[in-house]
């Protein structure tokens, strides 16, 4: 067998078919996936599509046919609204400080001359942790009595009222979210290194020597260059913000008093706790209409560039 | 004149540069403080853990760390883990590549239609799927079994994966299939003989990706299993905090033994999380 050296050019050049004999070999290769995918993935989505019409409590047959009730009771409920709020809030924290924090150590890192590899492992270890690692041990650092922000903060400035973080509705969030930007950036700090690598350092340099400050060529070089990793970064990140669940639920299940539920931990209660399974599933397509035009729009408006 | 100019430019890199560190460091320290205080705190007594969370111990406390290490849940616990990720890193890895083999090197009609069908399940996240399926797992008898975790771990795993090795398996030159049918290769002797013997990094990129994420998976064992004997680790974590409550030194030794093996394992293979994650954001 050999391999070719020659350039690869198999989307232009159209070569002639060599049929093996396959109707089998693809059959054979993708049914096992498919029916897997199907019966675990789509119809799942397909009946919470369905279950969506009906008051039911997961039980007995499905009877109780109520059309739009169970949506346009989400959408008129408070606590729900409430925590649509919520993982906007979390978007909005996320686009204004995890990802320019992400970038900026994306930055920092390629800027250094030794040690990359080392900050570059310690930044990104935190997103390997499992949700409830990473739950418990800031469940202890937020603590009230001995916690680790507790004892910092006393020690810096005595006379610091204690304040039970997760269990005030005015922080919860606010504290939840430092412990999310504390797992995730190193994933967006590893996208942005990833598209740094591919700006070649030439254009850089050229522009310096041609009198760009380094803040310029950052400015107008770098950044307009890494604009597609940036694109990708902000989606993720959005999405991620709208389906957030298992650390909320692990470190506060969405209290107190709803402060910290977001669309996931609603679900979950109304699904699970109280098997209201036919609201459970109005709010599942809810969330999945949101993500879905989201990422319809976004993909239209914003990425539409980088598919080309 | 021109000197001096060189001079203060070069003391500004320096200064520059030490920042920079200054900076990284700083950010290394609140990403390793958490972590090593949970190791550190859990040789402590709950007295000593009080008083003072930030420094050694008074005097090293290994009961926490052998109590854990003795009891049967936790052995247990790891080994249910150990299972699940296992046969759902199989299952990816294997039905994955094979989906993946088709929309790569194989020509027939409709192909794009079919591979649009199956990455369609990247625009469900778990949470929408989960209420229905849940009801179809309790119908299947897969409620309080480890495969009913396995199973749906795998079927949502595949979209993104085979998205990910189409991309990989797409990038080796088209010459190789025709050289491998003129040798008398069959399209399944090319997959298996060459396919995969090269596309080693890609699988090991998808295999330890999914290892992670089924490792630390949650909230799809927190419905399904049920029984004690079938916890995976998270839910033994989660069932331990509950038991031991404000016994904190006993929760961070057991907290810190479960991370040991996910810290071990990403220091070993860093590399292929990190290309499994960029390759499959790029093409995603």
């Amino acid at each position: 067998m050999q391999t070719s050296s020659q350039p690869i050019e198999r989307m232009i050049v159209r070569r002639p078919r060599i049929r093996w004999g396959h109707l089998a070999t693809i059959v054979g290769f993708l049914l096992p996936g498919a029916l897997i995918y199907i019966g675990l993935v789509l119809l799942p989505v397909a009946q919470a599509v369905y279950y969506s019409f009906f008051r039911w409590n997961g039980l007995g047959p499905l009877t109780n046919f109520t059309g739009l009730a169970n949506y346009t009771r989400a959408l008129s409920d408070r606590v729900f609204l409430l925590s649509l709020g919520h993982n906007l809030q979390l978007i909005v924290l996320s686009l204004a400080i995890q990802i320019p924090l992400a970038l900026g150590l994306a930055l920092l890192i390629r800027g250094l001359t030794r040690g990359r590899a080392i900050f570059r492992t310690i930044f990104f270890m935190p997103f390997v942790l499992s949700e409830i690692v990473t739950g418990v041990i800031w469940s202890f650092i937020y603590r009230p009595d001995g916690g680790l922000v507790e004892t910092l903060f006393s020690s810096i400035a005595p006379g610091f009222a204690k304040t039970a973080l997760l269990a005030d509705p005015k922080t919860v969030l606010y504290a939840l979210f430092v412990v999310i930007t504390w797992k995730f950036f190193g994933y967006h700090m590893i996208l942005y290194i990833a598209g740094l690598q591919n700006i070649p350092t030439e254009v850089e340099e050229a522009a310096q020597i041609d009198g760009c400050s380094r803040l310029q060529a950052l400015r107008y070089i770098t950044i307009p260059l890494l604009s597609s990793t940036i694109r990708l970064t902000i989606y993720l990140s959005v999405l991620g913000s709208l389906q957030f669940f298992d650390l909320i639920w692990i470190m506060t299940t969405g209290g107190p008093v709803n402060a910290s539920d977001t669309m996931a931990t609603y679900l979950y209660k109304f699904g699970f706790q109280r098997f209201q399974l036919g609201y459970g599933s109005a709010i599942a397509v809810i969330m999945f209409l949101i993500c879905f035009g989201f990422s319809i729009a976004y993909q239209t408006f914003a990425m539409r560039r980088d598919f080309e | 004149m021109s000197t001096q100019t060189i001079r203060t430019s070069t003391n500004f890199k320096g200064v520059i540069g030490l920042l920079q560190y200054l900076v990284g460091a700083f950010v290394a320290l609140v990403v390793l403080i958490p972590i090593l205080a949970t190791i550190l705190n859990g040789f402590k007594t709950n007295a000593d853990l009080l008083v003072n969370p930030f420094s050694l111990p008074e005097t090293w406390q290994w009961g926490n760390y052998i109590g854990v290490l003795q009891s049967a849940s936790f052995w247990r616990q790891l080994l249910n883990s150990t299972i699940v990720m296992v046969a759902t890193a199989t299952g990816v890895v294997v039905l994955s590549s094979m989906a993946a083999f088709v929309f790569a090197r194989m020509e027939f009609r409709g192909r794009e239609l079919l591979f649009n069908f199956f990455t369609l399940g990247l625009l469900f996240p778990l949470a929408v799927a989960i209420l229905p399926l849940y009801i179809s797992l309790r119908q299947a008898n897969l409620i309080d079994s480890l495969w009913g975790v396995i199973l749906p771990q795998v079927a949502f795993g595949l979209p993104g994966n085979i998205l990910i090795l189409r991309g990989f398996f797409g990038s080796i030159p088209r010459e190789l299939d025709e050289a491998a049918s003129i040798d008398g290769c069959t399209p399944v002797g090319f997959f298996v003989r060459v396919l995969l013997p090269l596309m080693r990094p890609a699988l090991a990129a998808v295999v330890v990706l999914t290892m992670v994420a089924s490792w630390n998976s949650f909230f799809l064992p927190l419905l399904v299993l049920n029984s004690e004997q079938l916890y995976t680790l998270p839910l033994g974590i989660q069932q331990f905090q509950g038991q031991f409550g404000t016994d904190w030194a006993k929760i961070l030794a057991f907290i810190s033994l479960a991370l040991m093996p996910t810290i071990i394992f990403y220091l070993l293979a860093e590399r292929q999380i990190v290309a499994g994650l960029t390759a499959g954001a790029v093409k995603g």
